[in-house]
């Protein structure tokens, strides 16, 4: 569902641009508004996010798809956690489809995706583990790295039950909007792959800006 | 998918075991090993996770197994991978067709929002109500590991398809009694598993839907495997397994 939104970006108090291949790890204080924005189009924003009080409550796909009986993100979109709780509400969309189901990029799953000798290349994953090894001061480790949102990823399933990559509906300018119910971790990686072609091979900067 | 003769019917059984609906267990299960399950009513949940008990902080990676093989539903010829691009388990055998990959688990308010009255074991003994979710917690808790090791689990017997648009639906009723689905672990895996109800199973009180358990062991695969054979992906995954075992 398109809903555009109404926030201005010079009213943001923070903004940063995240070039591929590096992270954003920062708190989002519950009623604060964070967009992310796909600077030059078909980009993916491998998402996770965390209860700030409890980092072991976090953002929890199967939840969210299940609660909401449907299995891609957009406006309206309640994410869940762990416990069942909600974390943050999509309030303003203009690509209209995000991923749920297929997770982070790694250098050892590229190495099945793509070919044993991929393993040397960069990747979400070790974005991550870059960020939380950089941050330890929000206590999150490797066991806390679980399903994420490729935000502006395509990844529709068939009623066959297969799962197809296809290119990107996002573009320059796309973006995604979420209000947190509740004070939230925000890790991000800007996702840095060059062996899919739903990027065109040329991963680009996003921007992420924060509304109080 | 190309699927070739199989070698799942394993005969011997090395163990056999009946694990009641509504119930729990762990068991660390060796590379070469069979684990079949069998259900013995449709609408039969086994909800699985995978850790590899030589570093538990690989697990079962479910966008990984899903992504890595183009699928969505699990059945014969798929692999389930671990987030280090090894595979824990092929499934050789399935009488089902679909396991889903995506539901979840049955939570706490699930018991009550569903009106399925939970019932303390001070009530009801071997017949309380369980929730998937606390299952997997009290076998977790046994090796060290808590709510930030939770991984997306499988459902085993269950099915949830997905339209053209992503709306979900839960089928009711999937498989048949006697339906059974195999498993051959490609390396040591510590195996979590439950059989508390599928999150979306809609019937009026809880269902207590149990399963049958026989272990044996499997010949090492070769690269005439239905499983090694169904995606190109796979074979690469077998192959970083052989590296994982080099020396073995």
């Amino acid at each position: 569902m398109i809903i555009e939104s109404t926030l201005r970006p010079e009213n943001a108090v923070n903004r940063t641009t995240v070039d591929a291949g590096d992270h954003y790890i920062g708190t989002l204080k519950a009623g604060q508004t964070l967009r992310i924005l796909d600077l030059e189009g078909n980009q993916a924003a491998d998402t996770l996010f965390y209860s700030a009080r409890d980092t072991a409550e976090r953002y929890s796909a199967m939840d969210t798809v299940r609660e909401q009986g449907a299995l891609y993100l957009t406006a309206g979109s309640r994410l869940l956690s762990s416990e069942g709780n909600l974390m943050l509400t999509i309030t303003a969309d203009t690509c209209g489809r995000h991923d749920t189901l297929g997770g982070a990029c790694a250098s050892e799953s590229n190495t099945v995706r793509y070919d044993l000798e991929k393993r040397h290349m960069h990747s979400c994953r070790d974005n991550w583990m870059q960020a939380i090894a950089d941050y330890p001061e929000y206590g999150i480790t490797k066991r806390d790295i679980t399903h994420n949102i490729n935000f502006f990823m395509n990844v529709p399933v068939t009623a066959e039950g297969g799962l197809t990559f296809e290119d990107g509906i996002s573009a320059p300018g796309k973006y995604v909007e979420l209000v947190a119910a509740m004070d939230v971790v925000v890790l991000v990686s800007n996702c840095p792959q060059l062996n899919n072609p739903c990027n065109g091979y040329n991963p680009t900067p996003i921007e992420l800006l924060i509304w109080k | 998918m190309s699927t070739p003769a199989t070698t799942a019917d394993h005969s011997e059984a090395l163990y056999i075991t009946h694990l009641p609906g509504g119930h729990h267990w762990s068991l660390r299960l060796r590379r070469g090993t069979t684990l079949k399950l069998s259900a013995q009513q449709a609408g039969t949940n086994v909800g699985l996770l995978c850790y590899n008990p030589e570093n538990l902080l690989e697990r079962l990676n479910l966008p990984d197994t899903l992504k890595c093989q183009h699928t969505f539903k699990l059945t014969r010829g798929h692999c389930l991978y671990s987030d280090m691009g090894r595979i824990f388990a092929s499934i050789t055998q399935d009488d089902l067709g679909w396991h889903d990959s995506v539901g979840g688990n049955l939570m706490r308010h699930h018991l009550v929002d569903k009106g399925w009255q939970p019932r303390s074991y001070q009530q009801a003994h071997n017949d309380w109500t369980r929730s998937g979710h606390d299952a997997f917690l009290v076998e977790l808790a046994k090796y060290g590991l808590g709510r930030r090791d939770l991984a997306a689990n499988l459902n085993l017997f269950s099915r949830v398809e997905s339209d053209d648009t992503g709306r979900l639906r839960y089928i009711t009723g999937h498989g048949e009694p006697g339906d059974s689905v195999t498993l051959r672990f490609e390396m040591d895996t510590l195996v979590v598993l439950h059989t508390c109800p599928h999150p979306l199973d809609p019937s009026p009180d809880y269902p207590r839907r149990g399963v049958d358990i026989r272990l044996g062991v499997a010949p090492p695969p070769d690269e005439n495997d239905a499983c090694f054979r169904s995606r190109p992906e796979n074979a690469r995954g077998f192959e970083n397994n052989r590296l994982y075992h080099l020396g073995l």
